[in-house]
Protein backbone atom coordinates (compact mmCIF):
# COMPACT_ATOMS: atom_id res chain seq x y z
CA UNK A 1 0.00 0.00 0.00
CA UNK A 2 1.35 3.84 -0.58
CA UNK A 3 1.64 5.38 1.93
CA UNK A 4 -0.89 8.45 1.98
CA UNK A 5 0.25 12.21 1.11
CA UNK A 6 -1.59 13.19 4.15
CA UNK A 7 -3.14 11.62 7.14
CA UNK A 8 -4.10 13.36 10.39
CA UNK A 9 -4.80 10.88 13.58
CA UNK A 10 -7.09 11.82 16.14
CA UNK A 11 -6.51 15.36 15.60
CA UNK A 12 -7.91 17.40 18.88
CA UNK A 13 -7.52 21.45 18.50
CA UNK A 14 -9.72 23.92 21.14
CA UNK A 15 -9.83 27.24 21.74
CA UNK A 16 -11.27 27.76 25.20
CA UNK A 17 -14.35 26.20 25.33
CA UNK A 18 -14.98 26.05 21.11
CA UNK A 19 -13.32 22.41 20.02
CA UNK A 20 -12.67 23.74 16.88
CA UNK A 21 -10.99 20.42 15.70
CA UNK A 22 -12.56 17.30 17.41
CA UNK A 23 -11.08 14.24 16.76
CA UNK A 24 -9.96 14.80 13.13
CA UNK A 25 -9.25 11.83 11.10
CA UNK A 26 -8.77 12.19 7.57
CA UNK A 27 -6.33 10.48 4.76
CA UNK A 28 -5.61 12.43 1.52
CA UNK A 29 -4.31 9.97 -0.94
CA UNK A 30 -1.43 10.51 -3.89
CA UNK A 31 -2.88 12.16 -6.98
CA UNK A 32 -6.37 12.71 -5.62
CA UNK A 33 -8.09 15.79 -4.70
CA UNK A 34 -9.92 16.13 -1.57
CA UNK A 35 -12.49 18.52 -0.68
CA UNK A 36 -13.01 19.79 2.66
CA UNK A 37 -16.36 21.43 3.41
CA UNK A 38 -18.46 22.52 6.45
CA UNK A 39 -20.04 25.59 7.20
CA UNK A 40 -18.82 29.03 8.82
CA UNK A 41 -17.03 28.49 11.74
CA UNK A 42 -16.82 24.60 11.67
CA UNK A 43 -12.82 24.10 11.46
CA UNK A 44 -11.48 24.45 8.19
CA UNK A 45 -9.10 26.87 8.18
CA UNK A 46 -7.65 25.47 12.22
CA UNK A 47 -7.14 22.33 10.53
CA UNK A 48 -4.99 23.92 7.79
CA UNK A 49 -3.46 25.83 9.91
CA UNK A 50 -2.50 23.01 12.03
CA UNK A 51 -1.38 20.74 8.86
CA UNK A 52 0.59 23.97 8.06
CA UNK A 53 2.29 24.35 11.12
CA UNK A 54 1.08 28.02 11.98
CA UNK A 55 -1.57 25.92 15.05
CA UNK A 56 -0.41 23.59 17.31
CA UNK A 57 -2.75 20.50 18.07
CA UNK A 58 -3.46 19.32 21.40
CA UNK A 59 -4.06 16.18 20.49
CA UNK A 60 -3.46 13.45 17.78
CA UNK A 61 -0.56 13.30 14.95
CA UNK A 62 -0.21 14.51 11.60
CA UNK A 63 1.70 12.68 9.28
CA UNK A 64 3.00 14.02 6.05
CA UNK A 65 4.16 11.63 3.25
CA UNK A 66 4.17 8.95 6.19
CA UNK A 67 6.27 11.58 8.31
CA UNK A 68 5.10 12.93 12.07
CA UNK A 69 5.24 16.27 11.57
CA UNK A 70 3.93 17.43 14.91
CA UNK A 71 6.48 20.02 16.41
CA UNK A 72 8.30 21.02 13.21
CA UNK A 73 7.76 24.04 11.92
CA UNK A 74 5.99 25.67 9.60
CA UNK A 75 9.35 25.98 7.42
CA UNK A 76 10.24 22.89 7.58
CA UNK A 77 6.73 21.22 7.09
CA UNK A 78 7.17 23.91 3.40
CA UNK A 79 10.52 22.21 2.81
CA UNK A 80 9.16 18.50 2.83
CA UNK A 81 6.74 19.54 0.47
CA UNK A 82 3.95 21.10 1.88
CA UNK A 83 2.23 24.53 -0.02
CA UNK A 84 -0.71 26.11 1.00
CA UNK A 85 -2.94 29.40 0.12
CA UNK A 86 -4.66 31.22 2.44
CA UNK A 87 -8.25 32.43 2.75
CA UNK A 88 -7.29 35.80 3.19
CA UNK A 89 -4.64 36.53 1.18
CA UNK A 90 -1.07 36.39 1.98
CA UNK A 91 1.46 38.20 0.11
CA UNK A 92 4.44 40.86 0.37
CA UNK A 93 2.18 43.78 -1.04
CA UNK A 94 5.06 45.98 -1.44
CA UNK A 95 6.82 43.91 -3.81
CA UNK A 96 5.99 43.02 -7.81
CA UNK A 97 4.11 39.97 -8.61
CA UNK A 98 6.96 38.43 -9.70
CA UNK A 99 9.38 39.13 -6.59
CA UNK A 100 6.24 37.40 -4.39
CA UNK A 101 6.90 34.07 -6.75
CA UNK A 102 10.63 34.38 -6.94
CA UNK A 103 10.37 34.07 -3.13
CA UNK A 104 8.66 31.15 -3.69
CA UNK A 105 10.83 29.54 -6.36
CA UNK A 106 13.89 30.60 -4.13
CA UNK A 107 12.55 28.83 -1.21
CA UNK A 108 12.69 25.58 -3.24
CA UNK A 109 15.78 26.13 -4.97
CA UNK A 110 17.72 26.99 -2.24
CA UNK A 111 20.24 29.41 -2.34
CA UNK A 112 18.95 32.05 -0.30
CA UNK A 113 21.78 32.98 1.78
CA UNK A 114 23.90 34.74 -1.42
CA UNK A 115 23.71 38.43 -0.39
CA UNK A 116 25.92 39.68 -3.85
CA UNK A 117 24.42 38.54 -6.95
CA UNK A 118 20.85 40.58 -7.71
CA UNK A 119 18.00 38.07 -7.05
CA UNK A 120 16.77 39.21 -10.81
CA UNK A 121 19.77 38.30 -12.61
CA UNK A 122 19.31 34.39 -11.35
CA UNK A 123 17.32 33.96 -14.73
CA UNK A 124 16.89 30.36 -13.97
CA UNK A 125 14.51 31.14 -10.94
CA UNK A 126 13.19 34.12 -12.72
CA UNK A 127 12.34 32.15 -15.56
CA UNK A 128 10.77 29.43 -13.26
CA UNK A 129 9.14 32.58 -11.56
CA UNK A 130 7.33 33.70 -14.98
CA UNK A 131 6.27 29.79 -15.59
CA UNK A 132 4.43 29.85 -12.15
CA UNK A 133 2.89 33.60 -13.13
CA UNK A 134 1.82 31.69 -16.93
CA UNK A 135 0.26 29.04 -15.32
CA UNK A 136 -1.84 31.20 -13.19
CA UNK A 137 -2.68 33.42 -16.36
CA UNK A 138 -0.77 36.28 -14.94
CA UNK A 139 2.10 36.29 -16.64
CA UNK A 140 1.73 39.94 -18.57
CA UNK A 141 1.34 41.22 -15.07
CA UNK A 142 4.66 40.34 -13.42
CA UNK A 143 5.96 43.69 -13.08
CA UNK A 144 2.91 45.08 -11.23
CA UNK A 145 2.89 45.90 -7.83
CA UNK A 146 0.92 43.64 -5.74
CA UNK A 147 -1.19 46.60 -4.44
CA UNK A 148 -1.96 47.08 -8.07
CA UNK A 149 -3.35 43.77 -8.82
CA UNK A 150 -7.26 43.29 -8.46
CA UNK A 151 -8.71 41.01 -6.11
CA UNK A 152 -9.03 37.93 -8.06
CA UNK A 153 -5.64 38.84 -9.75
CA UNK A 154 -4.18 38.51 -5.89
CA UNK A 155 -5.75 35.40 -5.42
CA UNK A 156 -4.45 34.00 -8.92
CA UNK A 157 -0.96 35.19 -7.06
CA UNK A 158 -1.48 33.50 -4.27
CA UNK A 159 -1.71 30.15 -5.91
CA UNK A 160 1.04 31.07 -7.78
CA UNK A 161 3.41 31.15 -4.91
CA UNK A 162 2.42 28.27 -3.66
CA UNK A 163 3.24 26.43 -6.83
CA UNK A 164 6.44 27.88 -7.31
CA UNK A 165 7.72 25.90 -4.49
CA UNK A 166 7.24 22.36 -6.45
CA UNK A 167 4.96 21.54 -3.48
CA UNK A 168 3.94 17.52 -3.29
CA UNK A 169 0.77 18.51 -1.76
CA UNK A 170 -1.25 21.73 -1.81
CA UNK A 171 -3.33 22.90 0.93
CA UNK A 172 -5.99 25.64 -0.31
CA UNK A 173 -8.21 27.47 1.60
CA UNK A 174 -10.92 29.06 -0.09
CA UNK A 175 -9.23 30.05 -3.45
CA UNK A 176 -12.35 31.38 -4.64
CA UNK A 177 -13.10 33.78 -1.61
CA UNK A 178 -14.54 37.18 -2.75
CA UNK A 179 -14.57 36.29 -6.27
CA UNK A 180 -17.20 37.50 -9.08
CA UNK A 181 -18.73 34.79 -11.24
CA UNK A 182 -16.13 35.15 -14.16
CA UNK A 183 -13.37 35.30 -11.60
CA UNK A 184 -14.40 32.31 -10.18
CA UNK A 185 -14.88 30.22 -13.51
CA UNK A 186 -11.09 30.80 -14.27
CA UNK A 187 -10.15 29.77 -11.06
CA UNK A 188 -12.28 26.00 -11.51
CA UNK A 189 -10.40 26.08 -14.64
CA UNK A 190 -7.29 26.70 -13.44
CA UNK A 191 -8.00 23.91 -10.31
CA UNK A 192 -9.38 21.68 -12.77
CA UNK A 193 -5.81 22.01 -14.60
CA UNK A 194 -3.54 21.38 -11.22
CA UNK A 195 -5.68 18.42 -10.55
CA UNK A 196 -3.34 16.38 -13.23
CA UNK A 197 -0.29 17.31 -11.67
CA UNK A 198 -1.16 17.97 -8.24
CA UNK A 199 -2.18 16.55 -4.76
CA UNK A 200 -4.59 18.54 -3.22
CA UNK A 201 -6.88 18.95 0.07
CA UNK A 202 -9.61 22.10 -1.19
CA UNK A 203 -11.44 24.16 1.20
CA UNK A 204 -14.27 25.43 -0.74
CA UNK A 205 -18.11 26.93 0.31
CA UNK A 206 -18.67 26.84 -3.56
CA UNK A 207 -20.49 23.34 -4.67
CA UNK A 208 -20.32 23.36 -7.57
CA UNK A 209 -17.12 23.56 -7.79
CA UNK A 210 -16.45 21.43 -5.35
CA UNK A 211 -18.53 18.78 -6.50
CA UNK A 212 -17.11 19.42 -10.30
CA UNK A 213 -13.57 19.00 -9.11
CA UNK A 214 -13.00 16.80 -6.36
CA UNK A 215 -12.48 12.81 -5.80
CA UNK A 216 -13.25 12.63 -2.45
CA UNK A 217 -15.42 14.96 0.10
CA UNK A 218 -15.22 15.15 3.18
CA UNK A 219 -17.61 17.02 5.71
CA UNK A 220 -16.53 19.23 9.25
CA UNK A 221 -19.10 20.61 11.43
CA UNK A 222 -18.66 22.05 14.37
CA UNK A 223 -15.15 20.62 14.32
CA UNK A 224 -16.03 17.21 13.48
CA UNK A 225 -15.87 15.20 10.11
CA UNK A 226 -19.50 13.79 9.52
CA UNK A 227 -19.26 12.26 6.48
CA UNK A 228 -16.32 11.25 4.13
CA UNK A 229 -16.69 9.84 0.71
CA UNK A 230 -17.24 10.27 -3.36
CA UNK A 231 -19.50 13.25 -4.53
CA UNK A 232 -22.59 11.23 -5.05
CA UNK A 233 -21.97 9.62 -1.52
CA UNK A 234 -21.54 12.95 -0.41
CA UNK A 235 -24.84 14.06 -2.02
CA UNK A 236 -26.86 10.98 -0.90
CA UNK A 237 -26.00 11.59 2.29
CA UNK A 238 -28.64 12.58 4.75
CA UNK A 239 -26.35 13.85 8.08
CA UNK A 240 -24.94 15.89 5.18
CA UNK A 241 -28.18 17.10 3.42
CA UNK A 242 -29.34 17.80 6.75
CA UNK A 243 -26.52 19.65 8.80
CA UNK A 244 -25.03 21.35 5.47
CA UNK A 245 -27.09 20.85 2.12
CA UNK A 246 -30.27 21.33 3.22
CA UNK A 247 -29.30 24.58 4.52
CA UNK A 248 -27.74 25.76 1.29
CA UNK A 249 -30.54 24.37 -1.15
CA UNK A 250 -32.90 26.19 1.10
CA UNK A 251 -31.00 29.28 1.07
CA UNK B 1 27.94 47.11 -16.14
CA UNK B 2 25.05 44.56 -14.68
CA UNK B 3 28.50 42.93 -12.98
CA UNK B 4 28.57 46.17 -11.35
CA UNK B 5 25.63 47.31 -10.53
CA UNK B 6 23.33 45.46 -9.17
CA UNK B 7 20.39 47.07 -10.71
CA UNK B 8 19.74 49.10 -14.03
CA UNK B 9 20.04 52.84 -12.78
CA UNK B 10 17.65 55.32 -14.27
CA UNK B 11 20.30 58.52 -14.58
CA UNK B 12 17.06 60.97 -15.29
CA UNK B 13 15.23 59.83 -11.63
CA UNK B 14 15.19 62.95 -8.87
CA UNK B 15 16.74 60.22 -6.95
CA UNK B 16 19.73 59.30 -8.74
CA UNK B 17 20.36 63.19 -9.25
CA UNK B 18 20.49 63.50 -5.57
CA UNK B 19 22.56 60.75 -4.66
CA UNK B 20 25.10 61.75 -6.79
CA UNK B 21 25.63 65.19 -6.19
CA UNK B 22 25.42 64.26 -2.39
CA UNK B 23 28.74 62.04 -3.22
CA UNK B 24 30.10 64.18 -5.54
CA UNK B 25 29.40 67.03 -2.79
CA UNK B 26 31.06 64.88 0.09
CA UNK B 27 34.24 63.84 -2.09
CA UNK B 28 35.14 67.49 -2.34
CA UNK B 29 34.11 68.58 0.44
CA UNK B 30 37.71 69.34 2.57
CA UNK B 31 38.46 71.26 -0.11
CA UNK B 32 35.56 73.31 -0.31
CA UNK B 33 35.68 74.37 3.36
CA UNK B 34 39.42 75.40 3.20
CA UNK B 35 37.80 77.47 -0.01
CA UNK B 36 35.22 79.01 1.81
CA UNK B 37 35.97 79.21 5.75
CA UNK B 38 39.96 79.09 5.39
CA UNK B 39 41.26 78.54 9.09
CA UNK B 40 37.62 77.10 10.10
CA UNK B 41 38.31 74.24 7.58
CA UNK B 42 38.90 71.98 10.41
CA UNK B 43 35.66 72.44 12.41
CA UNK B 44 33.74 71.20 8.32
CA UNK B 45 35.53 68.59 8.04
CA UNK B 46 35.66 67.80 11.63
CA UNK B 47 31.69 67.99 11.55
CA UNK B 48 31.19 66.28 8.04
CA UNK B 49 33.16 63.34 9.54
CA UNK B 50 31.09 62.92 12.55
CA UNK B 51 27.88 63.44 9.72
CA UNK B 52 29.83 59.85 8.22
CA UNK B 53 29.98 58.30 11.25
CA UNK B 54 26.10 58.72 12.04
CA UNK B 55 25.30 57.97 8.29
CA UNK B 56 27.38 54.76 8.70
CA UNK B 57 25.78 53.41 12.25
CA UNK B 58 22.42 54.38 10.47
CA UNK B 59 23.30 52.57 7.17
CA UNK B 60 23.51 49.78 9.64
CA UNK B 61 20.57 50.22 11.26
CA UNK B 62 18.98 50.39 8.28
CA UNK B 63 19.36 47.16 7.65
CA UNK B 64 17.40 45.22 10.49
CA UNK B 65 14.95 48.30 10.83
CA UNK B 66 14.37 49.36 7.36
CA UNK B 67 14.57 45.55 5.66
CA UNK B 68 14.10 43.85 7.77
CA UNK B 69 11.08 45.89 9.59
CA UNK B 70 12.51 45.68 13.43
CA UNK B 71 12.49 48.58 15.46
CA UNK B 72 16.04 47.90 17.01
CA UNK B 73 15.87 50.46 19.93
CA UNK B 74 19.61 49.55 21.11
CA UNK B 75 22.06 49.99 18.43
CA UNK B 76 23.64 52.78 20.13
CA UNK B 77 25.61 49.96 22.62
CA UNK B 78 27.28 48.91 19.58
CA UNK B 79 28.37 52.12 18.58
CA UNK B 80 29.72 52.26 22.29
CA UNK B 81 31.22 48.62 21.77
CA UNK B 82 33.39 49.75 19.07
CA UNK B 83 34.59 53.08 21.02
CA UNK B 84 35.98 51.11 23.67
CA UNK B 85 37.47 48.60 21.48
CA UNK B 86 39.48 51.59 20.71
CA UNK B 87 40.22 53.24 24.24
CA UNK B 88 41.31 50.18 26.48
CA UNK B 89 43.64 49.13 23.96
CA UNK B 90 45.46 52.34 23.37
CA UNK B 91 44.99 52.27 27.38
CA UNK B 92 47.20 49.62 27.09
CA UNK B 93 49.62 50.55 24.59
CA UNK B 94 48.28 49.09 21.88
CA UNK B 95 47.83 51.19 19.24
CA UNK B 96 47.21 49.43 16.44
CA UNK B 97 44.14 50.32 14.42
CA UNK B 98 43.47 46.67 12.45
CA UNK B 99 43.77 44.96 16.00
CA UNK B 100 41.24 47.53 17.18
CA UNK B 101 39.01 46.84 14.16
CA UNK B 102 39.29 43.45 14.83
CA UNK B 103 38.48 43.70 18.81
CA UNK B 104 35.77 45.65 18.23
CA UNK B 105 33.78 43.72 15.19
CA UNK B 106 34.49 40.26 17.37
CA UNK B 107 32.81 41.86 20.11
CA UNK B 108 30.02 43.31 18.46
CA UNK B 109 29.69 39.88 16.73
CA UNK B 110 29.43 38.11 19.52
CA UNK B 111 27.40 40.57 21.53
CA UNK B 112 24.63 40.79 18.69
CA UNK B 113 24.15 36.31 18.14
CA UNK B 114 23.40 36.62 21.86
CA UNK B 115 21.25 39.66 21.67
CA UNK B 116 19.99 38.95 18.51
CA UNK B 117 19.12 35.44 19.14
CA UNK B 118 17.18 36.76 22.09
CA UNK B 119 15.21 39.42 21.27
CA UNK B 120 14.34 38.17 17.71
CA UNK B 121 12.44 35.82 19.10
CA UNK B 122 9.86 38.60 19.86
CA UNK B 123 8.05 41.26 17.43
CA UNK B 124 7.24 44.85 17.92
CA UNK B 125 6.74 46.15 21.17
CA UNK B 126 8.74 43.75 22.48
CA UNK B 127 11.29 43.92 20.32
CA UNK B 128 12.06 47.61 21.16
CA UNK B 129 12.03 47.03 24.73
CA UNK B 130 14.55 43.81 24.82
CA UNK B 131 16.57 45.72 22.63
CA UNK B 132 16.37 48.73 24.81
CA UNK B 133 17.04 46.64 27.82
CA UNK B 134 20.11 45.10 26.76
CA UNK B 135 21.29 48.75 25.69
CA UNK B 136 21.00 49.87 28.97
CA UNK B 137 22.51 46.26 30.63
CA UNK B 138 25.58 47.42 28.39
CA UNK B 139 25.68 51.28 29.27
CA UNK B 140 25.86 50.56 32.95
CA UNK B 141 28.13 47.89 33.01
CA UNK B 142 30.28 50.50 30.90
CA UNK B 143 29.81 52.66 33.81
CA UNK B 144 30.69 50.37 36.51
CA UNK B 145 34.41 50.46 34.66
CA UNK B 146 36.17 52.18 37.14
CA UNK B 147 39.49 51.77 35.84
CA UNK B 148 38.28 52.71 32.58
CA UNK B 149 36.69 56.08 33.61
CA UNK B 150 33.18 54.65 34.76
CA UNK B 151 30.84 57.16 33.51
CA UNK B 152 33.35 59.76 32.82
CA UNK B 153 34.67 57.99 30.31
CA UNK B 154 38.26 57.52 28.69
CA UNK B 155 40.16 59.58 26.60
CA UNK B 156 42.04 58.03 23.72
CA UNK B 157 45.93 59.27 23.84
CA UNK B 158 46.20 58.96 20.24
CA UNK B 159 44.28 58.16 16.57
CA UNK B 160 44.44 54.25 15.77
CA UNK B 161 47.31 53.28 13.93
CA UNK B 162 46.07 51.71 10.49
CA UNK B 163 49.67 52.24 9.05
CA UNK B 164 50.11 53.62 5.62
CA UNK B 165 46.32 54.94 5.85
CA UNK B 166 47.03 57.70 8.43
CA UNK B 167 44.29 58.90 10.09
CA UNK B 168 46.39 61.23 12.19
CA UNK B 169 45.39 64.12 10.52
CA UNK B 170 41.65 64.97 10.32
CA UNK B 171 41.11 64.74 6.71
CA UNK B 172 42.62 61.56 6.62
CA UNK B 173 40.14 60.37 9.12
CA UNK B 174 37.06 62.30 7.14
CA UNK B 175 38.18 60.26 3.63
CA UNK B 176 38.64 57.08 5.61
CA UNK B 177 34.96 57.75 7.19
CA UNK B 178 33.72 58.84 3.76
CA UNK B 179 35.49 55.46 2.12
CA UNK B 180 33.75 52.85 4.79
CA UNK B 181 29.77 54.79 3.87
CA UNK B 182 30.64 54.27 0.54
CA UNK B 183 31.65 50.36 0.71
CA UNK B 184 28.78 50.09 3.23
CA UNK B 185 26.24 51.58 0.60
CA UNK B 186 27.56 49.37 -1.57
CA UNK B 187 27.66 46.20 0.00
CA UNK B 188 23.82 47.42 1.27
CA UNK B 189 22.57 47.87 -1.83
CA UNK B 190 24.01 44.55 -3.18
CA UNK B 191 22.55 42.66 -0.06
CA UNK B 192 19.02 44.27 -0.28
CA UNK B 193 18.61 43.14 -3.90
CA UNK B 194 20.20 39.47 -3.42
CA UNK B 195 18.32 36.49 -2.51
CA UNK B 196 19.45 36.93 1.05
CA UNK B 197 17.73 40.58 1.17
CA UNK B 198 14.79 39.28 -0.91
CA UNK B 199 13.49 36.88 1.96
CA UNK B 200 14.64 39.65 4.50
CA UNK B 201 12.51 42.28 2.42
CA UNK B 202 9.68 39.49 2.43
CA UNK B 203 9.68 38.77 6.36
CA UNK B 204 8.89 42.43 6.79
CA UNK B 205 5.91 42.58 4.00
CA UNK B 206 4.60 39.05 5.34
CA UNK B 207 6.48 37.12 7.59
CA UNK B 208 4.01 34.65 7.64
CA UNK B 209 3.68 33.70 4.08
CA UNK B 210 7.48 33.64 3.73
CA UNK B 211 7.92 30.77 6.39
CA UNK B 212 5.08 29.11 4.34
CA UNK B 213 6.99 29.30 1.49
CA UNK B 214 9.95 27.24 3.14
CA UNK B 215 12.28 30.26 4.55
CA UNK B 216 13.46 30.31 8.21
CA UNK B 217 12.70 33.51 8.54
CA UNK B 218 14.74 33.96 12.15
CA UNK B 219 17.89 33.08 10.44
CA UNK B 220 17.73 35.73 8.35
CA UNK B 221 16.61 38.58 10.62
CA UNK B 222 19.44 37.25 12.80
CA UNK B 223 22.11 37.57 9.94
CA UNK B 224 20.82 41.19 9.12
CA UNK B 225 20.79 42.11 12.65
CA UNK B 226 24.47 41.10 12.93
CA UNK B 227 25.59 42.67 9.92
CA UNK B 228 24.04 46.03 11.28
CA UNK B 229 25.59 45.33 14.36
CA UNK B 230 29.29 45.26 13.14
CA UNK B 231 28.42 48.09 11.00
CA UNK B 232 27.49 50.06 14.08
CA UNK B 233 30.91 48.98 15.72
CA UNK B 234 32.86 50.47 12.82
CA UNK B 235 31.06 53.60 13.06
CA UNK B 236 32.20 53.34 17.01
CA UNK B 237 36.02 52.47 16.27
CA UNK B 238 36.32 56.16 13.75
CA UNK B 239 33.85 57.78 16.45
CA UNK B 240 36.21 57.09 19.12
CA UNK B 241 39.09 58.10 16.60
CA UNK B 242 37.35 61.67 15.88
CA UNK B 243 36.84 62.54 19.15
CA UNK B 244 39.86 61.00 21.05
CA UNK B 245 37.38 59.88 23.50
CA UNK B 246 35.06 56.71 24.31
CA UNK B 247 32.09 57.29 26.80
CA UNK B 248 28.89 54.99 27.93
CA UNK B 249 27.44 58.14 26.49
CA UNK B 250 28.03 56.96 23.22
CA UNK B 251 25.82 54.03 24.46
CA UNK B 252 22.99 56.37 25.61
CA UNK B 253 19.29 55.20 25.03
CA UNK B 254 19.24 58.42 23.12
CA UNK B 255 21.99 58.04 20.40
CA UNK B 256 19.89 54.82 19.78
CA UNK B 257 16.49 57.47 19.25
CA UNK B 258 18.35 59.65 16.63
CA UNK B 259 19.75 56.77 14.46
CA UNK B 260 16.18 55.35 14.47
CA UNK B 261 14.72 59.29 13.50
CA UNK B 262 17.94 59.07 11.16
CA UNK B 263 16.64 55.76 9.23
CA UNK B 264 13.51 57.36 9.20
CA UNK B 265 13.98 60.83 8.27
CA UNK B 266 16.27 59.41 5.35
CA UNK B 267 13.70 56.95 4.44
CA UNK B 268 12.60 53.81 5.60
CA UNK B 269 13.63 50.78 2.90
CA UNK B 270 16.03 53.00 0.82
CA UNK B 271 19.30 52.48 0.85
CA UNK B 272 20.52 55.57 0.23
CA UNK B 273 18.38 57.14 2.93
CA UNK B 274 20.32 56.83 6.02
CA UNK B 275 23.06 59.06 4.22
CA UNK B 276 20.18 62.36 3.57
CA UNK B 277 19.15 61.47 7.00
CA UNK B 278 22.23 61.65 9.15
CA UNK B 279 23.29 65.15 7.00
CA UNK B 280 19.93 66.86 7.76
CA UNK B 281 19.86 65.49 11.31
CA UNK B 282 23.33 66.98 12.17
CA UNK B 283 23.00 69.90 9.88
CA UNK B 284 20.11 70.71 11.74
CA UNK B 285 21.13 70.52 15.55
CA UNK B 286 24.08 72.62 14.33
CA UNK B 287 22.26 75.05 12.69
CA UNK B 288 18.85 75.61 14.93
CA UNK B 289 21.08 76.63 18.14
CA UNK B 290 22.45 79.44 16.30
CA UNK B 291 19.44 80.54 13.97
CA UNK B 292 17.20 80.25 16.58
CA UNK B 293 20.18 82.51 18.79
CA UNK B 294 19.94 85.14 16.28
CA UNK B 295 16.19 85.30 15.65
CA UNK B 296 14.67 84.89 19.04
CA UNK B 297 17.18 85.50 21.64
CA UNK B 298 15.33 84.79 24.51
CA UNK B 299 14.42 81.21 23.62
CA UNK B 300 17.91 80.37 22.43
CA UNK B 301 17.90 77.42 24.92
CA UNK B 302 14.61 75.73 23.46
CA UNK B 303 15.92 75.36 19.81
CA UNK B 304 15.32 71.49 20.44
CA UNK B 305 11.57 72.19 20.28
CA UNK B 306 12.23 73.62 16.83
CA UNK B 307 14.05 70.13 15.55
CA UNK B 308 11.16 67.98 17.37
CA UNK B 309 8.73 70.30 15.17
CA UNK B 310 10.93 69.73 11.88
CA UNK B 311 10.97 66.10 12.34
CA UNK B 312 7.34 65.63 13.18
CA UNK B 313 6.54 67.52 10.08
CA UNK B 314 8.68 65.65 8.13
CA UNK B 315 7.50 61.99 9.59
CA UNK B 316 3.59 63.68 9.21
CA UNK B 317 4.16 64.63 5.49
CA UNK B 318 6.63 62.34 3.67
CA UNK B 319 5.54 58.45 4.61
CA UNK B 320 8.70 57.36 2.76
CA UNK B 321 11.42 60.37 4.55
CA UNK B 322 13.19 62.85 2.23
CA UNK B 323 15.16 60.15 -0.02
CA UNK B 324 12.61 57.81 0.11
CA UNK B 325 9.95 60.46 -1.17
CA UNK B 326 12.21 61.16 -4.22
CA UNK B 327 10.42 59.63 -7.77
CA UNK B 328 12.46 56.92 -8.17
CA UNK B 329 11.97 55.95 -11.96
CA UNK B 330 10.60 57.93 -14.48
CA UNK B 331 7.30 55.68 -13.85
CA UNK B 332 6.84 54.62 -10.80
CA UNK B 333 9.49 50.84 -10.00
CA UNK B 334 10.95 49.76 -6.87
CA UNK B 335 14.38 51.01 -6.72
CA UNK B 336 15.58 50.28 -2.86
N1 LIG C 1 -7.28 32.00 17.15
C1 LIG C 1 -8.50 31.64 17.59
N2 LIG C 1 -8.87 31.88 18.87
C2 LIG C 1 -10.08 31.52 19.33
N3 LIG C 1 -11.01 30.93 18.57
C3 LIG C 1 -10.72 30.68 17.28
C4 LIG C 1 -9.46 31.05 16.72
N4 LIG C 1 -9.44 30.67 15.41
C5 LIG C 1 -10.63 30.12 15.18
N5 LIG C 1 -11.42 30.11 16.28
C6 LIG C 1 -12.76 29.55 16.39
O1 LIG C 1 -12.68 28.22 15.93
C7 LIG C 1 -13.81 27.91 15.15
C8 LIG C 1 -13.37 27.46 13.78
O2 LIG C 1 -12.88 28.58 13.04
P1 LIG C 1 -12.30 28.42 11.57
O3 LIG C 1 -11.80 29.76 11.16
O4 LIG C 1 -11.36 27.31 11.54
O5 LIG C 1 -13.59 28.06 10.73
P2 LIG C 1 -13.77 27.85 9.17
O6 LIG C 1 -14.38 26.54 8.98
O7 LIG C 1 -12.51 28.13 8.46
O8 LIG C 1 -14.83 28.99 8.83
P3 LIG C 1 -15.01 29.87 7.51
O9 LIG C 1 -15.77 29.05 6.55
O10 LIG C 1 -15.81 31.04 7.99
O11 LIG C 1 -13.66 30.24 7.05
C9 LIG C 1 -14.69 29.14 15.16
O12 LIG C 1 -15.64 28.98 16.18
C10 LIG C 1 -13.75 30.26 15.49
O13 LIG C 1 -14.41 31.28 16.16
MG1 LIG D 1 -11.87 29.46 7.07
Amino acid sequence: MTTSALETVRLVKRFGGVTATDQVSLTVAPGELHALIGPNGAGKSTLIGQLAGELSPDAGDIRLFGQSVIGRPVHERARLGLGRTYQITQLAREFTALDNVLLGVNARRGGNTRFWGPARQDLESVARARAALDQVGLGERAEAQVAALAHGEQRQLEIAMALATEPRLLLLDEPLAGMSQGEAQAMVTLLRGLKKHYTMLLVEHDMDAVFTLADRVSVLVYGRIIATGTVAEIRANADVRAAYLGEETAA
Amino acid sequence: MSALWPTAIDWRAPRTWVALGTLALLLVLPLLAEFVSGDGADFWVKFATRVMIYALAAIGLNLILGFGGLVSFGHAMYVMLGSYAVAIPTEHGITSGWLHLVIALAAAFVLALVVGAISLRTTGIAFIMITLAFAQMLFFAAVSLKQYGGDDGLTVAARSDFGVISIAGHIGLYYVALTVVLLALYLSWRAVLSPFGLVLRASKANARRTLALGHPVFRFQLAAYVASALLCAVAGVLLANLTQFASPAYGAWTLSGELIVVVILGGLGTVFGPLIGAILLLALEEALPTLVEALLPAYKANWMLLLGLFIFLIALTLERGVYGSLPERARGRQQP
